[in-house]
């Protein structure tokens, strides 16, 4: 538990942020830990709840709506990746789950597993992006918890984030509600955020103008849901792609889909360091991306309430729903073929040759 | 994306695909074999078979170096990552493979083996210069297109004098499975598999030229033509093809012009030639022993072959009986033939070697044509 009214001890040396480690010490409970929370975390976060220094955060029950639950484990390598690191990103990744089910996000609870050796200076780095982004999404993260492993058995810091979000009593939105005839459409591009990612991976480093799509997404679902479209189904196509999402809708809705990969928003830049390494990108994650699947009759003023919005400049009408007891989502390939879009299988692995 | 996008455009397929159509409208039928997994992967991945008139069918072959893969080979691959505590590098692919006692190198990674996956065979040189306390085995595999990398990678180490390093070769040749496959009796005499000519492979003519392919047009009557790897490649290559069965030649034709010239590339050739020489024989996955198939490192640098290195036996680890990949690699049978295709064999859990990688006949299907199988599922 975060805790920010331990009194600090004059034998304690300050942190050093500048040149200090992560140690064991500062998960083991004592002075040490209550230090790291007390002048990173709390100092970075600060809020009326979490300066309550509890174990638990109380937060008032929100007038009308129903409350909306989720949570999101984050790792990645590297930490830190053009357009964004692992702190905003497991900012924006949990309000994004809690958008895409139309839910206003309201809280954050962060859970840190810090690695021994993990440089204080980075850790501060993280911690002050979370707290740009949550301030940014006007979130609040109320209570948290550190735990430290030995050195090599973390990876530099996992990042545990649960969000709590209200939604209107009157808003349906659901994997299972897609239906045949309903139109599908994608906020932008695909594909940046894992290409990022993997551009700056130490064995493969390779010079791209390509930066993460992180980014908190209820501001979009706001325009969107105040479009009055009838939307059925929300999610945001993270790991696994947008090939992925969708087989994921099209399981619980029990409908087949079919694209048109010409429609499909896609950067030169990720198109060829895709092609590159032999990756599909409607395979790779995305981190500030949604699908919505609406009413076909909606579907012009959906995309344009989309448009409208700065993280959806860039969206696009890109298939349609169908009814198929085989559930299998089609692409219609540029090249005036069809092929599946599958289920990703395993890992993605670039190909020999 | 420059100088792919030409190589995919739509309207000159629609174009190319009409002049099929035409061309092959003589009420006969067209059986072509495209080599290569890449041209497999190209033809499932884009398409390619909707732009083609149904009288002309494309026969997946064995060329993807992972499906012909025995699993005895990555079993040894395995054992020296357990037994031995080596750093295994291995390309990506491979990775999956199911090996013998439910293991793969993934598998055999979870278990604590050090496995590593590198993008190029010189990354198990940075390797090994870091690592000068550990053994280093690059898991050598592929046709001749990845065969020069890793001649290099010896070469580099030999001149470095790297002693902690060495490479699993398990490097095939291209021509001899292609005249395995023309001397299969289904192809030969009962005629049963109607092979009227090839798609022959991309970057392995790079290397090698398209001069090796001249001896299959002439002694066995059929046409190749040498194509690239791009679904434009590939329609041009069939259009060629049938063109060729209707005048009834049986030429090499190099549609890959941009890459491939009838010598190859001499200096790479030399440094195969310098570095390795042919095994006997070699097991292919699907296809069993195939005579002078494989290359294995010269006796002079031993010291960077594992297989003298570590005293390695080959044990061979049979496929299940009612697996057809050796069926559908000679063109005898279609993935959906198979019992096991769909059913226990899948992209997930492989039982066969076509399954094993996207560039296999049968995963290719599974991933990208499967909802043809399926007279009822929607069609666009």
């Amino acid at each position: 538990m975060m805790s920010s009214n331990t009194t600090k001890s004059s034998t304690l040396r300050p942190l050093g942020i500048r040149k200090g480690q992560v140690e064991l010490s500062h998960g083991s409970g004592g002075r040490a830990m209550a230090q790291l929370i007390e002048e990173l975390f709390c100092t970075a976060f600060a809020n009326e709840y979490l300066a309550q220094g509890n174990d638990g955060a109380v937060l008032p029950v929100p007038q009308g709506g129903r409350m909306v639950v989720t949570t999101d484990a984050h790792v990645v390598s590297p930490l830190f990746f053009p357009g964004g690191d692992i702190g905003s990103l497991s900012v924006h990744g949990t309000i994004n789950d809690l958008s895409v089910m139309g839910a206003r996000p309201l809280w954050l609870a962060a859970s840190f597993i810090l690695e021994e050796g993990l440089p204080l200076a980075d850790l501060q780095r993280i911690v002050d992006s979370m707290a740009d982004a949550a301030r940014a999404a006007g979130v609040s993260i109320v209570t948290g918890d550190t735990k430290v492993v030995e050195r090599g058995k973390g990876d530099g810091v996992f990042i545990t984030t649960t969000g709590v979000g209200v939604v209107a009593d009157d808003l349906e939105l659901g994997g299972d509600r897609a239906k045949p005839g309903d139109a599908i459409l994608l906020s932008g591009t695909i594909g940046d955020h894992g290409m990022a990612v993997m551009s700056q991976r130490e064995n493969l480093a390779f010079d791209a103008p390509i930066e993460s799509d992180t980014a908190a997404l209820h501001g979009l679902v706001a325009d969107m849901l105040a479009s009055g479209a009838d939307i059925h189904v929300m999610r945001d196509p993270t790991r696994g792609g947008l090939a992925t999402t969708l087989n994921e809708i099209a399981k619980q809705s029990n409908v087949g889909m079919i694209l048109e990969e010409a429609s499909i928003p896609l950067r030169p830049a990720v198109a060829a360091a895709c092609e590159f390494l032999g990756f599909d990108p409607l395979y790779i994650a995305n981190e500030g991306k949604l699908v919505a699947i609406c009413a076909e009759s909606d579907a012009a003023r959906l995309l344009a309430a989309m448009r409208a919005h700065p993280l959806g400049r860039e969206s696009a009408l890109i298939g349609s729903v169908q009814a198929d007891p085989h559930r299998f989502v089609q692409l219609k390939t540029r090249f005036g073929g069809c092929r599946i879009a599958d289920w990703l299988s395993g890992e993605q692995l670039p190909r020999i040759c | 994306m420059k100088y792919a996008d030409e190589f995919r455009d739509g309207k000159l397929a629609q174009n190319i695909a009409r002049a099929i159509a035409r061309e092959a409208g003589t009420g006969r039928s067209y059986s072509f074999m495209e080599f290569c997994g890449g041209h497999t992967h190209a033809i499932s991945r884009y398409g390619v078979a909707d732009l083609l008139p149904p009288n002309v069918r494309m026969i997946h072959g064995p060329g993807c170096p992972v499906c012909v893969l025995p699993v005895g080979r990555i079993d040894l691959a395995i054992k020296l990552a357990l037994e031995r505590g080596v750093i295994l590098c291995s390309y990506g692919d491979p990775l999956r493979v199911p090996a013998s006692g439910g293991l793969s190198l993934l598998k055999a990674r979870a278990r604590g083996g050090d496995i590593r996956m590198v993008y190029s065979a010189t990354d198990a040189l940075s390797i090994a210069r870091a690592n000068p306390g550990r053994e280093i085995v690059f898991l050598a595999i592929g046709f001749e297109t990845t065969t020069p990398p890793t001649a290099l990678l010896i070469k580099q180490a030999s001149a470095e004098g790297l002693n902690n390093l060495s490479v699993l070769c398990n490097h095939v040749l291209t021509p001899p499975a292609i005249t395995h496959i023309l001397q299969a009796p289904e192809v030969r005499e009962y005629g049963t598999v109607p092979i009227d000519g090839f798609i022959g492979p991309a970057h392995v003519s790079a290397v090698i030229g398209s001069r090796p392919y001249e001896y299959f047009a002439e002694e066995y009557r059929k046409p190749v033509v040498i194509s690239g790897f791009e679904p434009l490649d590939v329609m041009q290559g069939v259009l060629m093809l049938v063109r060729q069965v209707n005048a009834g030649r049986a030429e090499v034709e190099n549609e890959y012009s941009r890459a491939v010239t009838r010598d190859g590339n001499r200096k790479a050739q030399a440094l195969v030639a310098e570095l390795f020489e042919l095994r006997r024989t070699f097991e292919w996955r699907g296809l069993g022993e195939v005579p002078y198939s494989a290359l294995k490192i010269r006796a002079e640098y031993a010291a960077f072959d594992a297989e003298c290195r570590y005293d390695l036996r080959y044990v061979p680890a049979p496929d299940n009986k009612a697996c057809e990949c050796g069926a559908i690699l000679r063109g005898v049978r279609k993935p959906a033939d198979c019992r096991l295709f769909g059913t226990v064999c899948t992209p997930e859990n492989p039982v066969g070697s076509c399954m094993v990688s996207s560039e296999g006949a049968c995963a290719a299907h599974y991933t990208y044509g499967r909802f043809r199988d399926l007279a009822a599922s929607a069609m666009p």
